[in-house]
C-alpha cells in the first residue's frame, strides 16, 4: 500500500463526477501510470452521495484501497463523510468556502476560476496539476471526450482547464508529484463489463441480447456501440426471460451468442438455461452480481451467486463457470467462455461483480490479431447418414448441423428426445440422452483451468478467493510476507468443475486456511468442502456493498 | 417442385377430432402453394398440443418452452433472415405465458408468421381456463365460472397496428391455407389466429358453435382501413368475421439492423484489422 496515490473524488449524482473520474484515469493510463478504479454509487441519478476513486501507481496494482491520500470535495457532504478516511499525510482540495483545516486543505476560488457547468473541469484541472500531469494529455483527454459537442463548449473546457492548472501551479507546493514517465507506454483503459464485450467481440460472437441491470448493462451498451461497424446484431429484450431465449433461437440458427445480467434478471433467465442444457444450443451468460436477495442494494457489488448460478436450472446437465479477477481476465475468460460453449454446446458462465464491472484498469494490448476465433462446432453436411442432431457419442458431444444450410433436418427439443429431436417417453432413451449429455461433464473437466497458487509453499497462512477480490488477496498475502508471515495465495478463476487434483494438496500442506470471499455464508468454502471434503475453517466475508479490499482482509485476520 | 409430400406424413398424438388435424393439413398447404423447399424453413414451438404441431412436419424445428416461441423465433430470425420463420403453438402458450412476447413481437414487427391455434381451452393440462376461455366458462379449477374478460388477440393486435392480423377456422381447410400462404407472405409480423374445437375439454365452443358463426368478411373489405379492421375485429357473437382483418406496410424489424444487410450472422468471422482499430480507441 505504499508507493500508490489513492484520489477519492465525491460529489453528489449530476455534477460530473465520472467524467472528472473518466477523464483522469484516462489521462493517468496516457502518462504510463497503472490504476485501480472504484465507483461507488447510489441508485439515483441526481443528488445522493456517489464518489469515483482512483487508486494510482507507478508499478501494477490489482486492489483498490480504503486509505485516502488525496480528496476532491465537488460537495461538503464529501468532506463530512470521507475525512475521516485520510492517511496521515492525506490531502483535501474543496472550494474556498468550506470549513477545512488550511494545512491539509487547497482552497480552490470555483467561483473565480469556473461557471458553475465547468467547476467540475476546474477540479480536474487543480487535481492535474498537483499531481503532476501534463496539460497536453489532459487537454487532449478532455477533448476525446467531449469531441463531438459545440465548439464553445469544447473551447470553454480547455480555458478552464488552462486556468485552473496555472492556478494551481501558482500555490505554494502543497504535496508530492507522482513520478513522471518519459516514454509512457501505450496501455488501454477498461472496465470489467468492456472486457467482456470485447473478448466476446474477438471470439466471434454475433448476437447479444439482454434486459438493462446494473451493474451488467455496460457490456451491451459497449456491443451496442460497436455492432454496426463488427456486424453484430444487439437486442434489448422485453424481459430477461424473453433475451435468454432469443439468444438461443440465434445460437441455435449459427450466431455465437451471449447474454449478460445481474441476479434478479438472471432469476428470470433460469428457465432458458435448462433449456440450453436440454437443447445442447451454446450460450455464454455473464452474470454481474450485485447484493440480494431481491433489489438488494442495486449499485453495490458482493459475491452471493455462486452457488445459485451453480445449480440455476431444473433438471441435470453439464456446465462450466468462469470467475475473472483482473479486467484482462474478463477479456480472455469470455473467451475461453466461447471456445467451451461451442465446443460443449451448452451454457458457460461468466461470474463478476459490480466491482469489477466499472473498475477502470491500465490494460496491456490484446493482440487481437493473433487470437483465434472460437472453433464452431457445427458441420457443414454430416459425418454420417442418417444425420441425428443428439446421436449418442463417445464424448457426448453430437454433430450439430445448422437448420437451413443443407437439406438435413435439425430438431431442436425441450422435451425428453430421441437421437432425431423428437420428443419420446420411452424411458430407455431418456436414460441414455441423461448419460450422452452428462458425458460431456468429463471432456470440461479435462480442460479446467487450474488455481493459481502464490507465495511461500507449505504457508503458515493460505488465503483461498475466487474473482474480483483476487487483486485484494494478492496484496494483503504481500504486506503480511513483508512482515515476516509465510503466506501463499489460491486464487479460482474458474470455479466449475472443480478438480481437486489440482488444488486439495494445497489446502492440506498450509497450517492455516483461510477463505475469502465477499459473502456471508462462504459459498466457496462450502463448494470445496462438498467436492473435496476438505472444510476450509478460517472465514473473511463482506456482505456490506462494498469491495473487499487489502486493509479490509488484514483487519479481519487481526 | 415442392409438393405435400416434401412435408411427411406422421402418426400423431392428439385426440381423434381434434381440430389440430386440419390445421396441420392447410399449413401444409400453405407451405406448397407458397413453393417454399421445406429446408429453408424454421419452426418454432411452445410447449401444448398445438405444439406438437411442428413435429409432423419435415422441417427444422426449435420446440422450446411454454410461452417463449416468439423471443426464439425472434432470434432465429435476426440471426438468419434468409428464413422463413414460423411459430405454431396454442392459445395458452402464446396470450397466457407469452403475453408480453405476444406484444413485444407485435411492436417490433419481425417477419414472423404466428399460428395460433385457440381452441379457447387448456388441452395437455386437462381443461382449465385460457385467456381465451369466455367469461362464465366453467372448469373443474373454475367451477363458478371464468370471472376474468376474455382476450381478444385480433383486437389487441390490431389496436397495436401489428402488421398482418388474420383470422381462421379450422373447420374452413382452404380457407384457412389461403391466410397461412398470405401471412408467410407478408414481409413483417403476421398473426393467424385460429379457431379450433377442443374435442375433449371445451364442450361450449364446439365445431358447430364455430361453424354456425364463422363467416368470411366481404369481397370487398379493405384490411388497410385501420378504423374497419378495429370495429370488425372487435365482432364477436352471433357472427364471428374471419379472413384477413388488417395489414400495413410498416418496414420489418430485421431491416433495421445494419449487421443483417449483408445477411445472416452465420460463419461471418471477425475483422481484426477493424477490431484492433477499435481496441485502440480505449488507449
Amino acid at each position: 500500500m505504499d508507493e500508490t496515490l489513492n484520489i477519492l473524488i465525491g460529489g453528489e449524482a449530476g455534477q460530473g463526477l465520472v467524467t472528472v473520474g473518466e477523464i483522469l484515469a484516462k489521462s493517468l493510463v496516457r502518462s504510463g501510470y497503472y490504476i485501480v478504479v472504484t465507483q461507488s454509487y447510489m441508485s439515483r441519478i441526481r443528488g445522493g452521495h456517489n464518489t469515483f476513486s482512483v487508486r494510482v501507481s507507478p508499478k501494477e496494482i490489482l486492489a483498490s484501497q480504503e486509505a485516502v491520500d488525496l480528496i476532491v470535495a465537488l460537495d461538503d457532504l464529501t468532506l463530512t463523510l470521507h475525512e475521516k478516511d485520510l492517511t496521515p499525510q492525506g490531502r483535501i482540495v474543496a472550494d474556498q468556502g468550506c470549513g477545512a483545516d488550511e494545512k491539509i486543505c487547497l482552497k480552490v476560488p470555483f467561483g473565480h476560476l469556473a461557471s458553475d457547468q465547468f467547476s467540475n473541469i476546474a477540479a480536474l484541472g487543480v487535481v492535474s496539476g498537483l499531481i503532476g500531469l501534463k496539460e497536453e494529455v489532459v487537454g487532449r483527454t478532455l477533448e476525446d471526450f467531449f469531441g463531438k459537442k459545440a465548439p464553445g463548449i469544447v473551447e470553454e473546457n480547455h480555458r478552464v482547464l488552462r486556468e485552473a492548472m496555472v492556478w494551481t501551479l501558482s500555490q505554494p507546493p502543497f504535496m508530492g508529484k507522482l513520478p513522471p514517465f518519459p516514454n509512457p507506454p501505450q496501455r488501454m483503459m477498461m472496465q470489467g463489463n468492456e472486457a467482456i464485450a470485447m473478448g466476446a467481440i474477438s471470439a466471434g460472437l454475433k448476437f447479444y441480447s439482454f434486459y438493462p441491470m446494473t451493474p451488467s448493462t455496460s457490456i451491451g451498451q459497449t456491443l451496442a456501440k460497436w455492432a454496426g461497424k463488427m456486424g453484430l446484431v444487439v437486442e434489448q429484450a422485453e424481459d430477461e426471460i424473453a433475451a435468454i431465449n432469443m439468444a438461443l433461437g440465434a445460437s441455435y440458427a449459427g450466431a455465437p451468442s451471449m447474454v449478460g445480467t445481474s441476479g434478479g434478471g438472471f432469476a428470470l433467465m433460469v428457465e432458458g438455461v435448462s433449456l440450453a442444457g436440454m437443447t445442447e444450443t451454446p450460450i455464454v451468460i455473464a452474470v454481474a452480481q450485485r447484493p440480494g436477495p431481491a433489489t438488494g442494494l442495486p449499485t453495490r457489488t458482493e459475491q452471493a451467486d455462486l452457488q445459485f448460478v451453480l445449480y440455476a436450472g431444473h433438471g441435470e446437465f453439464p456446465r462450466a463457470i468462469f470467475a475473472p479477477g483482473t479486467v484482462e481476465e474478463c477479456f480472455h475468460l469470455t473467451r475461453r467462455a466461447f471456445a467451451l460453449a461451442e465446443k460443449y454446446q451448452g451454457p458457460v458462465f461468466i461470474l463478476t461483480d459490480q466491482f469489477l464491472s466499472d473498475s477502470y484498469r491500465s490494460i496491456g494490448p490484446f493482440e487481437v490479431e493473433k487470437l483465434p476465433l472460437a472453433e464452431p462446432s457445427w458441420d457443414a453436411v454430416p459425418a454420417s447418414l442418417p444425420y441425428r442432431r443428439f446421436a449418442v457419442t463417445e464424448n457426448g458431444i453430437s454433430p450439430r448441423l445448422l437448420p437451413g444450410w443443407s437439406e438435413h433436418r435439425v430438431v431442436a427439443g425441450s422435451d425428453e428426445h430421441t437421437e432425431d429431436g423428437h420428443l419420446t417417453e420411452d424411458l430407455s432413451v431418456r436414460k441414455k440422452m441423461v448419460e450422452k449429455r452428462l458425458k460431456k461433464m468429463g471432456g470440461i473437466r479435462r480442460e479446467v483451468i487450474p488455481p493459481e497458487f502464490k507465495g511461500d509453499k507449505n504457508p503458515d497462512l493460505l488465503l483461498v478467493t475466487w474473482g474480483s477480490t483476487k487483486g485484494s488477496v494478492l496484496e494483503a498475502a504481500s504486506h503480511l510476507k513483508s512482515r515476516g508471515r509465510r503466506a501463499g495465495t489460491l486464487y479460482f478463476p474458474q470455479l466449475w468443475p472443480l478438480v481437486q487434483e489440482q488444488f486439495l494438496s494445497m489446502l492440506q500442506e498450509a497450517r492455516q486456511v483461510v477463505c475469502v470471499e465477499g459473502n456471508a455464508t462462504g459459498q466457496l468454502a462450502k463448494l470445496i468442502r462438498q467436492e473435496t471434503g476438505f472444510e476450509i475453517k478460517g472465514r473473511v466475508s463482506r456482505y456490506d456493498g462494498l469491495p473487499i479490499t487489502p486493509e479490509f482482509i488484514l483487519r479481519q485476520l487481526n | 417442385m415442392v409438393t405435400l409430400k416434401d412435408y411427411g406424413d406422421y402418426e400423431t398424438a392428439w385426440c381423434p377430432g381434434c381440430g389440430n388435424f386440419s390445421i396441420l393439413k392447410a399449413v401444409k398447404q400453405a407451405l406448397v402453394a407458397s413453393q417454399i423447399r421445406r429446408q429453408d424453413v424454421i419452426f418454432v414451438s411452445g410447449i401444448g398440443q398445438a405444439a406438437k404441431a411442428p413435429h409432423y412436419l419435415n422441417v427444422n424445428l426449435f420446440d422450446g418452452l411454454h410461452g417463449r416461441s416468439l423471443p426464439v423465433a425472434t432470434g432465429v430470425k435476426l440471426a438468419n433472415p434468409k428464413m422463413t420463420v414460423i411459430v405454431e403453438s396454442g392459445d395458452g402458450c402464446n396470450y397466457g405465458e407469452g403475453g408480453n412476447h405476444f406484444l413485444a413481437a407485435i411492436r417490433r414487427n419481425i417477419d414472423v408468421t404466428l399460428l395460433v391455434h385457440n381452441n379457447q381451452v387448456y388441452g395437455l393440462t386437462k381443461g382449465q381456463a385460457s385467456p381465451t376461455s369466455e367469461t362464465g366458462f366453467v372448469t373443474k379449477v373454475q367451477p363458478e365460472g371464468v370471472a376474468s374478460f376474455s382476450f381478444n388477440p385480433v383486437a389487441a393486435a390490431v389496436a397495436l397496428q401489428a402488421g398482418f392480423v388474420a383470422r381462421g377456422f379450422a373447420g374452413m381447410v382452404d380457407h384457412l391455407a389461403l391466410i397461412i400462404q398470405e401471412a408467410i407472405a407478408h414481409r413483417g409480423f403476421s398473426l393467424v389466429d385460429i379457431l379450433q374445437p377442443c374435442v375433449s375439454f371445451n364442450k361450449v365452443n364446439t365445431f358447430s358453435w364455430y361453424k354456425s358463426r364463422c363467416k368470411e368478411v366481404a369481397t370487398d373489405y379493405d384490411p388497410t382501413n385501420w378504423e374497419t379492421a378495429m370495429k370488425t375485429a372487435e365482432e364477436w357473437g352471433n357472427t364471428i368475421p374471419i379472413g384477413i382483418l388488417y395489414r400495413n406496410k410498416r418496414p420489418s424489424y430485421e431491416s433495421h439492423f445494419p449487421a443483417l444487410k449483408e445477411g445472416p450472422l452465420v460463419g461471418k468471422g471477425v475483422d481484426r484489422e477493424l477490431l484492433t482499430k477499435i481496441l485502440e480507441s480505449y488507449r
